[in-house]
């Protein structure tokens, strides 16, 4: 207690020293790390810009109606979007609707029942599938799965739900093969894993405490994972099916493969569509000045109705935490 | 956006070429997926008796004209031949470099290619959709004798603009009068047919074809033979059913008058001829007449003189049929003279 006013003031000054560096460091650890921040936000506004710079001459000679229109012509350069934005849409619900329940089951099974032995090899093998490239899927769908399914898979669908008043229209037609369904099918593929594993990991968060509480007082399997595990972990599976969502809608080569590539709306899934990251990677290479600008607003939609995706994903998962709040 | 960055890679090309070959005149072109393979050989030997190298970038037709619009490269390469008057506006000129065929391709059990046979009408109706089963009475008709399975046709199309589609286009629009009327002539079209569906490239329609039981599709003559799909043979104007080979698309060119389109642009389908093939079609180089840099523009020209002189074998390995003796001089007269020579 009895150091000399000198002593002091030297140990306050190396102090103070130490203090202006350290938020010296501070300052510039900040500014840089926000700097690299703020260049993914002006990548985005950039791409956003450049998209409607692009696809200006489109929109301004459509309008609006471009969004609903269904025509393709090149050689009279009359374009709307729909037929795309249908194939885009289609496709990716069909994922989603066979995707979606598998990964559950899979999630679930590797995290309640699954014996520990094979947790990991299944869990690896899952995350491999999920690193698998796209136009690997593609080459399968095209070469493997899509003359299988047309000799094996359309005929059995056609001859039961195609007799079926309204749905069988959506499996007539001839069996080729390739179309619309098809796509669904390898993008479910595709997109399974990614569901799959997320939903693993979320499972897996919940606290024992609470799972083994509930079987403690008799609960069954399902009763754990419908009261204790679902509501635990809404948001990770919501957030685990956007993710999903997000590579189905913008998937490009293996859509292209097995998509069919026809410009066009029918009412059977069987028959050929194209969707909109198809419709630019087929004809992006080959257009001209105008029909370029066309695939830039095609572009610009998907950009959109992608963010309009996520945008409703946070949505029901801030919803869904409200709900939360009034009940407890 | 993407037209600089073209412009980028072509220009870093040109720099790459210019380092290594200081000495010699650099030659650099773009445009048609077509003549790639030839165009590359070509350039391969000449760069070795020569020194003297090309820079061939196949980005399309369209991107071809588009380059040698913005002047990036010396020359731009077209499956699809510029108007005589787009040509003269841009003080252009247009010749044919090499020819090529069409075949149309199928994935029917059992049949060996050439072993059926097609003709303009009935393709016509095919692809427009009103014949759907290959064992319609129609194709029967034209293959006596063979029995053809109740299947239904699937018609494989190009999902890209190309040039091979409007060869194609404009074969069936030559034969057929309801195809004129409903569909026309274009490098990207809107297929009719309900079956229809398409393909990236020649690979893509080619990959179709060979895995959908029923299909038909289109493909250039040399695609369809390095991979063994089964083509038809085509009934030709004369009413002879003719097989695809070098021989046939140049019996096509053998009566064609090159001079009687401003441009050379004609169209070689359904030629006269006995052994003529209906789908042939030349492709074409566009080069300005008052070229910014005259040292390259001579010596592309001198590489084309080569090509159409020395490289003909080359072209034939390749299925690509060469252009005969008294045309090559006639463009060498008729066209190259209009090009400014240092």
């Amino acid at each position: 207690m009895s150091s000399s006013p000198t002593d002091n003031g030297m140990m306050n000054q190396s102090l103070l020293a130490v203090i202006r560096k350290q938020r010296l460091q501070d300052f510039f650890f900040h500014k840089i790390t926000m700097l690299f921040s703020l260049v993914v936000l002006f990548a985005l506004v950039g791409i956003i810009i450049s998209l409607l710079i692009n696809a200006w001459p489109a929109f301004q000679k459509f309008g609006l109606p471009f969004i609903w229109t269904i025509e393709w012509d090149v050689r009279d350069q009359n374009f709307g979007a729909l037929i795309a934005i249908y194939g885009t849409v289609i496709t990716s619900v069909i994922a989603l609707l066979i995707a979606v329940p598998l990964a559950f089951g899979i999630a679930l099974f590797l995290t309640e029942t699954c014996p520990l032995i094979l947790r990991r090899p299944l869990g690896t093998a899952i995350e491999l599938l999920a690193a698998v490239p796209s136009i690997i899927y593609g080459m399968f769908g095209l070469f493997v799965f899509a003359p299988l399914f047309a000799d094996y898979g359309q005929p059995a669908l056609q001859a039961t739900l195609g007799q079926m008043p309204i749905i069988g229209l959506l499996f007539g037609g001839s069996m080729n093969g390739i179309g619309i369904l098809t796509a669904g099918i390898v993008l479910a593929f595709m997109v399974l894993p990614f569901i799959a594993a997320v939903m693993r990991d979320v499972f897996e968060i919940v606290p024992s405490i609470l799972r083994e509480s509930a079987y403690g007082i008799g609960c069954t399997t399902w009763e754990v994972v419908r009261n204790i595990v679902l509501p635990y972990t809404q948001k990770g599976v919501i957030g685990g099916i956007m993710l999903g969502l997000g590579r189905a809608l913008g998937e490009t080569m293996a859509v292209t493969f097995v998509i069919g590539n026809s410009q066009r709306i029918r009412e059977s899934l069987f028959a050929p569509g194209s969707s909109i990251a198809s419709t630019l990677a087929n004809e992006f290479g080959e257009a001209d000045d105008f029909q370029l600008a066309t695939l830039f607003a095609l572009g610009l939609l998907l950009f959109v109705i992608t963010f309009f995706v996520l945008g409703a994903a946070k949505l029901m998962i801030i919803r869904g935490e409200k709900a939360q709040g009034s009940k407890t | 956006m993407r037209r600089s960055f073209i412009k980028t890679l072509i220009a870093g090309g040109m720099l790459a070429i210019g380092m290594n070959t200081a000495m010699a005149a650099d030659i650099t072109g773009a445009g048609a997926t077509f003549p790639y393979p030839i165009y590359a050989k070509w350039a391969e030997v000449y760069k070795k008796l020569t020194g003297v190298g090309l820079n061939y970038q196949s980005i399309g037709s369209s991107g071809g004209k588009r380059q040698i619009a913005a002047k990036t490269v010396t020359f731009g390469a077209t499956d699809s031949p510029m108007k005589g008057a787009d040509l003269d506006k841009a003080g252009m000129v247009q010749f044919p470099a090499v020819l090529g065929g069409v075949v149309t391709v199928v994935n029917l059990e059992g049949f060996k290619p050439s072993e059926l046979k097609m003709t303009g009408d009935v393709l016509a109706q095919i692809y427009l959709g009103g014949i759907t089963k290959w064992n319609d009475p129609k194709i029967l008709a034209i293959n006596p004798n063979k029995t053809l399975p109740n299947l239904d046709i699937t018609v494989v199309h190009r999902a890209d603009g190309s040039g091979t589609t409007n060869i194609f286009t404009d074969y069936l629009s030559t034969v057929s009068k309801s195809w004129a009327d409903k569909v026309g002539v274009g490098s990207s079209v809107k297929w009719p047919a309900d079956s229809s569906l398409g393909g990236k490239g020649n690979e893509g329609v080619a990959a179709n074809v060979t895995r959908i039981k029923g299909s038909i599709g289109y493909v250039e003559y040399a695609y369809a033979k390095k991979n063994g799909v089964p083509y038809l043979q085509m009934q030709n104007k004369d009413g002879n059913f003719v097989s695809p080979s070098a021989e046939s698309f140049a019996a096509a060119a053998a009566g064609a008058n090159w001079f009687s389109v401003p441009g050379m642009g004609i169209s070689l389908v359904e030629q006269p001829g006995a052994k003529s093939w209906p789908i042939t079609a030349g492709t074409f180089i566009v080069m300005y007449k008052d070229p910014s840099n005259v040292e390259n523009s001579n010596a592309a020209l001198k590489f084309f003189k080569w090509a159409f002189k020395d490289g003909k074998q080359l072209a034939l390995d390749l299925d690509y049929v060469p252009l005969p003796d008294a045309l090559t001089s006639a463009i060498e007269t008729k066209v190259w003279s209009q090009i400014k020579q240092k």
